[in-house]
């Protein structure tokens, strides 16, 4: 099969392929994937996230260029969300980023989350793979815009640059759990607006709170302006010496894999359940309250042959 | 997991008016469809890198300057010289009925001008997009 052993050589048809094989679970995927695994694991995987407007796009348009002269070769993924009534997406990040479209030094591919939660899509973990396999020194993730609480980017990339903007909120939003805990680097884009300064002071006041071994540095920058990216991109690879100093990137490799095995496992097991011929009439005794979703759950897996308790020992 | 068409929705040329373009992408977004949109003022050659890398099943192309006799056809004649002519072209814009003949000739299949109901950009495009 040559879209194998394209991507391997790192040729862009190729690579553009055998993403689409990927992410429509078309035939030969299981083999695809089977024959670049092993060449993974080499790329730097950086995660850039954040709300919706906060510059992520033109951020990490600016690092590109920044990786570019160091003689880098990189890949991005750039999701956006899905229409949850349509399912059709507009995908709007490469906007920010087509200076670029003409470097064969760099491969931009758009995702749609189609309805996966998390921030990423269900398969961004495969094209990451691919993208390593294919040879790219970095990887660039960038996810849909985050609110609070999707955070699934920083169990895969090497370093989380979470992107704030001034204007967003007290010191409140900050204390919160969530996005707010991922970062190994902040990013204060738009600085030269109102209220820069009392956010990385807010920001400064939080982190100091925290015992964690890795303490986050913040960065101002004016992306639009190209203004502060060689303090961030220098802050971001000051991480990723951490990273590899303290073996994090070893556990990481496992966790980002954990996740794909349990992404696969989910949706293995509600295709089973929903395939299974008790099915329509356990949601009609959902429906007239006969039964509760959690019983329900039991039975379909005792059904299935498997046995499953949610309700936690007493220690 | 059924068929998703993706489609880019890219502006070539130097006008800046990219509301049509903008108004179609949001009509094949609701009929389901995962559009690429690139912005204005995008050259041949990044339309062809963009919708290689992003392995399109289809293109369209809006131009609102006059010139679009040079750059619609040089888009698909850049695609067949990457051996991606599986991928199909359409157009949009303000264009003359004189000019449509020489632009279907040069690979451009269909033409909708101002005033096409989206639906047809959207059934023109589920009928021809291949498997």
């Amino acid at each position: 099969m040559d879209i194998i052993s394209g991507v391997l050589a790192g040729q862009t048809r190729a690579l553009a392929k055998a993403i689409t094989v990927v992410e429509n679970d078309r035939p030969g995927k299981k083999e695809l994937l089977r024959a670049v695994f092993p060449q993974t694991g080499k790329a730097f995987l950086i995660g850039i996230t954040g709300p919706p407007g906060a510059g992520k796009s033109t951020l990490t348009d600016k690092l590109i260029s920044r990786l570019r002269r160091q003689g880098k070769t990189v890949g991005v993924i750039a999701v956006d969300p899905s229409s949850p009534f349509s399912g059709g997406a507009i995908l709007g990040d490469r906007i920010r980023m087509q200076q670029h479209a003409l470097d064969d030094g760099v491969f931009i591919r758009s995702m749609a989350s189609r309805s996966h939660l998390g921030g990423l899509a269900k398969t961004t973990v495969d094209v990451i793979h691919l993208l390593d396999a294919a040879g790219k020194d970095v990887i660039i993730i960038e996810t849909v815009g985050v609110g609070q609480d999707e955070v699934d980017i920083v169990k895969i990339a090497h370093t989380t640059v979470v992107v704030m903007v001034p204007g967003l909120g007290d010191a409140v939003q900050i204390a919160k759990a969530g996005v707010m805990e991922i970062a190994d680097v902040f990013a204060v884009n738009k600085a030269d607006r109102d209220g820069a300064g009392k956010l990385v002071n807010e920001l400064r006041a939080m982190l100091e709170m925290s015992e964690a071994a890795w303490q986050p540095e913040i960065y101002q920058t004016v992306a639009k302006n190209d203004t502060g990216i060689d303090e961030l991109l220098a802050g971001i690879y000051k991480h990723w010496d951490y990273v590899r100093q303290a073996g994090i990137d070893q556990q990481k490799f496992r966790s980002n894999v954990e996740r794909e095995l349990i992404t696969y496992l989910t949706d293995g097991i509600v295709s089973l359940a929903a395939a299974h011929p008790g099915y329509g009439r356990l949601l009609d005794e959902l429906a007239a309250k006969r039964v509760t979703p959690l019983e329900g759950a039991e039975k379909l897996f005792q059904e299935l042959g498997l046995n499953c308790n949610w309700e936690k020992r007493e220690e | 997991m059924a068929k998703r068409i993706k489609v880019l929705i890219a502006k070539p040329g130097l006008d800046g008016h990219d509301r049509g373009a903008r108004v179609v992408a949001r009509a094949l977004r609701d009929a389901g469809m995962e559009v690429i949109y690139t912005g204005i003022r995008q050259t041949p050659e990044q339309i062809v890198a963009t919708a290689i890398q992003e392995d399109v099943d289809a293109v369209g192309l809006s131009c609102l300057s006059g010139a679009h006799n040079n750059l619609f056809p040089k888009v698909v004649q850049l695609l067949r010289e990457q051996g991606a002519d599986d991928i199909l072209v359409f157009g949009g814009g303000i264009i003359p009925d004189a000019d449509i003949p020489g632009l279907k000739q040069a690979g451009i299949r269909a033409i909708f001008r101002p005033g096409t109901p989206t639906e047809e950009t959207i059934r023109f495009i589920n009928e021809n997009v291949s498997e």
